[in-house]
């Protein structure tokens, strides 16, 4: 029974390799991978700043499949790394299970959300459909042939946040406007699928929409590289895109992940928990992208107009519905 | 007569083309400037140094049996399934329902029940490709690879819209009753061997065991199998015999989209407690080179399924605790199913000219 006596031998070793604590952070990186160009990326900027001006080091891992997500947590969490941070909603309801086992450890977690928040977790989530309700009104704006699309990359009720808000941008600015919305796939490979993005992007290209707004992971890659192949105009997502193609992304929807995840960092083992924070356009959480890149995109009567709303939705005047209200869009019908 | 002994065939070849894949992923992991010696020794202790890695790898490796097994009963009857990711996709669905249906009291009365929901939906997913096969001569590689993706769609459409607590934004489905926890390695060898309370590896494992030795039998001990056989090695002998094609194409595929379906029950219930999106995670992909790794035999499924936990656990190791990216986990995976099963041969036929060389030598000797 060389099996029986491997588990038996090595049970000692176990008992080892518990090191010792390190209070150093942890980032774990959703199933989209660390270079996903827009929202894993955007985490691992935010680490990236920390570890450069703090001069400390921080351990990543790029799961692989969901049981590793369990997995690392508790790795991490024994091993006395502190805070553990996350990305995804999908890693938030384990996170909330395994954050009971390791009352000292800090869980921070981007975009997740959960009925009861243990103690030791923070959720921070974000205002997605006020940024993407700005860069419609950008679109809308910029748009000759009145039609804009929108290439999401699940079906799933976060896309459809991003695609509602995107929606009613557009349809403050031109209600006649038409929105062409698809999705890319079924699969997780949808947040990382280039050439389907840019295949969705053609076929949008040719039913006239001359904006397109990507909200797809990795995918977004493919639709703005067409994009900027036809000539027209595209719109990134979660992180700054607009270098990607220089005059030809209209503007990028800012998410600041790497906010989160910096600050997350900077406050260390003394960050707050308990409790879930959202951040949206008030607190610069989310925004749209302005840079040498785009200066020349975006007219001073555009930015007028989006700053404007920008006040009156900080100030609650305008109010952009958002679709987990009650799971519906009132621009869409998705 | 054979010109290897049976002992060089099945260890013998297999281990060598292990060895090659492992020096060649040692060269790789060189070239980005990493020691492979303390990769290789991360690897092993990670994934069977303790009972913490075991409970891992053969929670990997209960997956990997179910889907080998499915390939291999279709690929018997000259049938290549490549549709288990859909079937274990849909048993997902079938488990979930079950669960979800009533206040189970017991995990031993929700377990057969959610099984065979299970095996169900699998069996029904597979219905329709070998239906098509059967009676309209369509292609199984193509039906069953396009059915991968109406199922994902499917589940997707019942996560979002159907299955979806109604408070939540995450497309999952509710938590499962707890009558239906299976138990897991730590609560079923608690007082002998200390896996830890985390580990998903649970009852499943030991279905999974049955289901190798249920195989076999039927292959190998029942009208049915042989029936099955004949048909795999030439399908108009089997007609001349009397052996109706639509019977075992019909009957092989269920079968084994029912074993890809029966996948779901470590995964969504033994594991997660809960449906999502990306519960069946390529398993249904990696079976194929499980069975082709096993020979289609139950033993060789069974061990190639461990070597496969191994690498999945041994990879995760791998990720966590050295600057290895996961891609090239992905790499040194790739680089073993590509020599052990694409490149059989390529070792096979040295071997075996090595072993005539000696034993015309040997009779040149004895003359």
């Amino acid at each position: 029974m060389t099996f029986m006596r491997s588990i038996l031998g090595a049970a000692a070793t176990m008992a080892l390799a518990a090191g010792a604590a390190l209070a150093e952070p942890a980032l774990i990186y959703d199933l989209g991978g660390k270079f996903d160009k827009s929202f894993n990326e955007a985490a691992f900027n935010g680490a990236e700043r920390w570890a450069k001006d703090t001069g400390g080091s921080y351990r990543e891992i790029e799961i692989q499949s969901e049981a590793q997500r369990e997995q690392a947590l508790r790795r991490f969490a024994e091993a006395g790394f502190n805070p553990v941070v996350t990305t995804g909603f999908a890693i938030a309801e384990i996170m909330g299970e395994v954050a009971k086992d390791y009352p000292d450890t800090k869980f921070v977690n981007v975009d997740g959300f959960l009925p009861e928040i243990p103690d030791n977790v923070l959720l921070i989530s974000f205002q997605e459909h006020q940024g993407s309700y700005l860069v419609g009104m950008l679109a809308a704006m910029a748009s000759e042939s009145d039609t804009v699309g929108f290439i999401g990359g699940m079906d799933i009720p976060l896309i459809r946040h991003f695609g509602c808000g995107y929606a009613q941008g557009v349809k403050s600015v031109k209600p006649d406007a038409k929105i062409i919305a698809n999705m890319t796939g079924t699969t997780p490979a949808a947040w990382n699928d280039p050439v389907k993005g840019s295949e969705l992007a053609k076929a949008q290209i040719s039913q006239g929409a001359d904006v397109i707004y990507a909200a797809a992971g990795g995918t977004g890659v493919g639709v703005l590289q067409t994009a900027a192949d036809e000539n027209i105009l595209s719109i990134g997502v979660d992180s700054n895109q607009n270098h990607l193609h220089p005059g030809k992304v209209l503007t990028s929807m800012l998410k600041r992940v790497d906010v989160a995840v910096y600050d997350a960092m900077t406050a260390g083992p003394d960050i707050e928990t308990g409790k879930s924070m959202t951040l949206g356009l008030a607190e610069d959480g989310v925004g749209y992208a302005v840079d040498e890149n785009n200066a020349e995109l975006l007219s001073d009567d555009m930015k007028a107009a989006v700053e404007d709303a920008k006040a009156k939705i900080i100030a609650g005047e305008i109010s952009v519905v958002s679709y987990y209200e009650n799971s519906s869009c009132p621009a869409y019908d998705f | 007569m054979e010109v290897m002994p049976k002992w060089a065939d099945v260890v013998l070849v297999p281990l060598i083309s292990l060895v090659l894949a492992m020096i060649i992923s040692a060269l790789v992991i060189l070239g980005i400037g990493e020691d492979p010696w303390a990769a290789l020794k991360l690897m092993v202790q990670g994934a069977l140094g303790s009972p913490y890695g075991w409970g891992y790898t053969l929670y990997y490796a209960t997956n990997f049996i179910f889907t080998g097994l499915a390939v291999s009963v279709a690929f018997h009857a000259a049938m290549f399934n490549i549709g288990g990711e859909g079937q274990a996709t849909l048993g997902g669905l079938g488990v979930a329902l079950v669960c979800l249906a009533l206040p189970w009291p017991h995990w031993a009365l929700a377990l057969p029940a959610a099984t065979l929901g299970a095996a169900l939906f699998g069996a029904a997913w597979a219905a329709i490709p070998a239906y098509l096969a059967a009676k309209r001569g369509s292609h199984i590689v193509i039906t069953t690879i396009m059915f991968n993706f109406i199922g994902a769609a499917v589940l997707n459409y019942m996560l979002v819209n159907v299955l979806r607590p109604p408070s939540s934004m995450d497309p999952a489905s509710a938590k499962f009753p707890d009558g239906t926890a299976l138990p897991s390695f730590h609560d079923m060898f608690s007082p002998i061997i200390a896996f830890p309370k985390s580990v998903p590896a649970n009852i499943s494992f030991l279905i999974a065991l049955v289901a190798c030795l249920v195989v076999w039998l039927l292959i190998w001990r029942t009208r049915f199998g042989f029936e099955l056989r004949a048909f795999g090695k030439s399908e108009s002998a089997a007609v001349y015999a009397g052996i109706s094609p639509t019977k075992i194409i019909m009957g092989s595929m269920l079968i084994s989209g029912a074993l890809a379906g029966m996948m779901a029950i470590n995964t969504v219930q033994g594991e997660a407690g809960r449906l999502v999106l990306n519960s069946v995670e390529g398993a249904g992909f990696i079976g194929i080179a499980v069975a082709l790794m096993g020979r289609s035999h139950p033993a060789g499924v069974l061990i190639a399924a461990i070597l496969f936990g191994f690498l999945y656990q041994g990879g995760a190791e791998l990720a966590l605790w050295m600057s290895i990216p996961r891609e090239l986990v992905v790499v040194i995976q790739g680089l073993v199913i590509l020599f052990t099963g694409a490149l059989d041969n390529m070792v096979r036929m040295p071997i075996e000219r090595v072993f005539l060389w000696r034993r015309r030598s040997r009779q040149a000797a004895g003359e």
